[in-house]
């Protein structure tokens, strides 16, 4: 009986995770050699020669790859990475991996997010080299040292420099327009109708201060990124803003409108209800900059 | 005992178990994602033999899958599944309960316990998405502390304490743990992919360390077990019955157990909880073969190991290539299976 409960909550909770990010730490130590030259060490891998046949499991990791201009070096990416639309999607899974199955596409560079067990250690005994790169930024310089590791990786850092300039000068740019405020507005930013929400320690919190925004769930320590919020909790903050990441699932304005004591809210009485696009905010890679635009919009389209 | 059991092991059924385990064993070195020749996945596994030099005529690549992917895989769902199907028949008999199965004293739920207690206070620290090496031994040492709790909890029952005891004080620390471990898991929810696939069962990630790990435990387990396999035989009688032929039905009952719970965590902490084994493969021996433990337990073990060995190559070929959690695999082949020998045994003995 138990062990059925374990498995329910265990199960719920991976298609949370699957969007939730994940706190903390880059994954740092990219020391790219002047030029494309290799052999390129990142962190615990050294490449001898530029990888021609690179296997991505994460959906983060294939549009860097994509975005420094590595795409033609990509044989294979998991059942997630959907875009861009040109990346080769396979059905190999980032969350129940099997080694042979990567083993069959004959890589030799394999990127992950995630390590369900020992995935590293296995394609290693294979003398397949693997990146890890965890996709759980907490800031801008975060996604910035995972693009530059791609890059360096791939034999592509020139391009994954110009990328991260592009990308810091967007951003500044939508920051510029963010009207100053004397009160910050608030939000509340849903990953599952269960009430799920991302913190103010998440990427998503970093990026939405930089316009001004204020969470209304403010994470109690760096890891908590994501949280499961009270409807009482929700409805006594009462935010300006409410943006849903699961509008791709089935959560619409009507759906928020309907919920009890919803209707009431002042997100919700002055339409600042705003369902985002599909799978920019849960991939931390060169999008965030459309995710940023994205919100920036709506603030002054409703203001 | 209304119809006549086997004491002793009859041959034929050791031979069939002996059997079985070969045949699953082949069978998961010969199938797999990727396609190897049979032939020379055999001469391949003879190469490691020490002495013998064959050449397979595999690459380097397809000779590191079938000796460093398949067949620590093989050997951990060989060693898990006897150890499991073990330790569920030896709860069965020593609490005379036919639902006992190995996780019945808290061990899932101690075990789950420090691995999500690891894993949150790891990511928490270093932000990394690897699962630490720490985990097993928390996962071991949460499985032990779990199982001690019940048996002091147990004890405090008092001189006249009934195997019941015993099992509801299991019932509670496991809640207990099991609330204990939601609540960090809700405090920590980017931890809840690693926990979640390591809960699951994790024959995907084995490893000859893994091995290593779990064989001291599982030859102390079994040698217990197997030694005191009469005393399980007066145990499953009766309590009165035990006593009337001298042995100290208590004492003989704790030792079994302790055993059994401490196989069980060593299986949980490298290969996590994989259900169904324990309860089943016990109940189908003894449904097929008769009901002495002394043909029980023996026979559990082979047919148990046999068992995982052929769930896992399930779990990574039917849906290639994604891996199947294994936990789901036994309980989906398992259950039509014992289905269909209840309704076909004439008698339904425990």
């Amino acid at each position: 009986m138990r062990r059925h409960a374990l498995l329910l909550t265990a199960a719920a909770a991976l298609v949370l995770a699957g969007c939730a990010g994940n706190g903390s730490e880059p994954d740092n130590g990219g020391t790219a050699p002047a030029g494309d030259g290799f052999p390129v060490t990142v962190g615990e891998v050294t490449l001898q020669e530029r990888p021609t046949a690179i296997v991505s499991l994460s959906a983060t990791a294939t549009e860097m790859l994509f975005a420094v201009g590595a795409g033609d070096q990509v044989v294979a990416v998991d059942e997630f990475s959907t875009y861009p639309p040109e990346a080769p999607t396979t059905d190999l899974s980032g969350f129940t991996p099997n080694v042979e199955a990567i083993t069959t596409y004959d890589p030799d560079l394999v990127v992950i997010s995630y390590d369900p067990g020992d995935l590293v250690a296995q394609l290693n005994a294979l003398d397949i080299p693997v990146h890890l790169a965890p996709d759980n930024p907490s800031t801008l310089d975060d996604i910035y040292a995972q693009i530059e590791d791609i890059g360096a990786l791939t034999g592509h850092a020139d391009e994954a420099r110009r990328l991260i300039e592009k990308m810091s000068s967007e951003i500044d740019a939508i920051v510029a327009e963010a009207p100053e405020r004397d009160e910050p507005l608030t939000y509340y930013f849903e990953i599952e109708n269960t009430l799920y929400a991302y913190t103010s320690a998440s990427i998503v919190g970093t990026l939405l201060e930089m316009i001004g925004l204020e969470n209304i769930a403010v994470a109690d320590d760096p890891s908590q990124v994501s949280v499961q919020l009270s409807a009482e909790f929700i409805v006594d903050a009462d935010p300006d803003f409410i943006f849903l990441a699961n509008a791709q699932y089935g959560e619409s304005v009507e759906t928020v409108s309907a919920r009890e004591g919803w209707a009431e809210l002042t997100a919700v009485r002055t339409g600042r209800v705003v369902e985002l696009s599909p799978d920019i905010h849960s991939r931390w890679g060169p999008r965030v900059v459309d995710l940023l635009r994205e919100i920036a919009d709506a603030v002054s389209r409703a203001e | 005992m209304t119809h006549p059991s086997p004491a002793r092991l009859r041959w034929r059924w050791l031979v069939s178990g002996v059997a079985a385990v070969l045949l699953a064993a082949m069978a998961g070195l010969w199938l797999g994602p990727v396609r190897l020749p049979p032939g020379a996945v055999v001469l391949e596994v003879l190469d490691l033999v020490p002495g013998l030099d064959v050449d397979s005529g595999l690459d380097d690549r397809q000779a590191a899958i079938v000796t460093r992917i398949r067949l620590p895989r093989v050997v951990l769902g060989l060693l898990v599944g006897a150890l499991l199907a073990l330790a569920g028949g030896c709860y069965q008999g020593a609490f005379r309960n036919p639902l006992a199965d190995p996780y019945l004293l808290g061990v899932a739920a101690g075990a789950g316990l420090g691995a999500t207690a690891v894993l949150s206070v790891y990511r928490a620290a270093t932000g990394t998405a690897a699962v630490p090496a720490a985990v097993p031994p928390a996962a071991f040492a949460g499985a032990l502390g779990a199982v001690t709790l019940t048996y002091l909890v147990g004890a405090a029952g008092g001189r006249d304490r009934s195997p019941a005891t015993l099992i509801l004080a299991g019932v509670a620390v496991s809640a207990f743990l099991a609330a204990a471990q939601t609540y960090l898991l809700q405090r920590h929810v980017d931890t809840i992919r690693e926990v979640y696939s390591w809960l699951l069962g994790r024959l995907a990630g084995a490893d000859w360390g893994d091995v290593r790990l779990l064989l001291p435990y599982a030859v102390v387990t079994t040698v217990v077990v197997l030694a005191m396999r009469r005393e399980l035989d007066v145990l499953s009688v009766g309590d009165d019955e035990a006593a009337g032929l001298g042995l100290h039905p208590q004492r003989s009952r704790y030792l079994l157990v302790g055993a059994a719970s401490l196989g069980t965590a060593a299986a949980v902490s490298v290969a996590g909880l994989i259900g169904f084994v324990g309860i089943i493969v016990p109940h189908l021996v003894r449904l097929v073969a008769g009901s002495s433990y002394r043909v029980i337990l023996p026979l559990s073990m082979l047919y148990g190991g046999a068992f995982l060995a052929l769930a896992d190559l399930a779990a990574r070929v039917v849906d290639t290539p994604r891996e199947v959690p294994i936990g789901v695999v036994t309980a989906f082949l398992g259950a039509p299976f014992f289905v269909l020998v209840l309704r076909t045994a004439r008698r339904v003995p425990v």
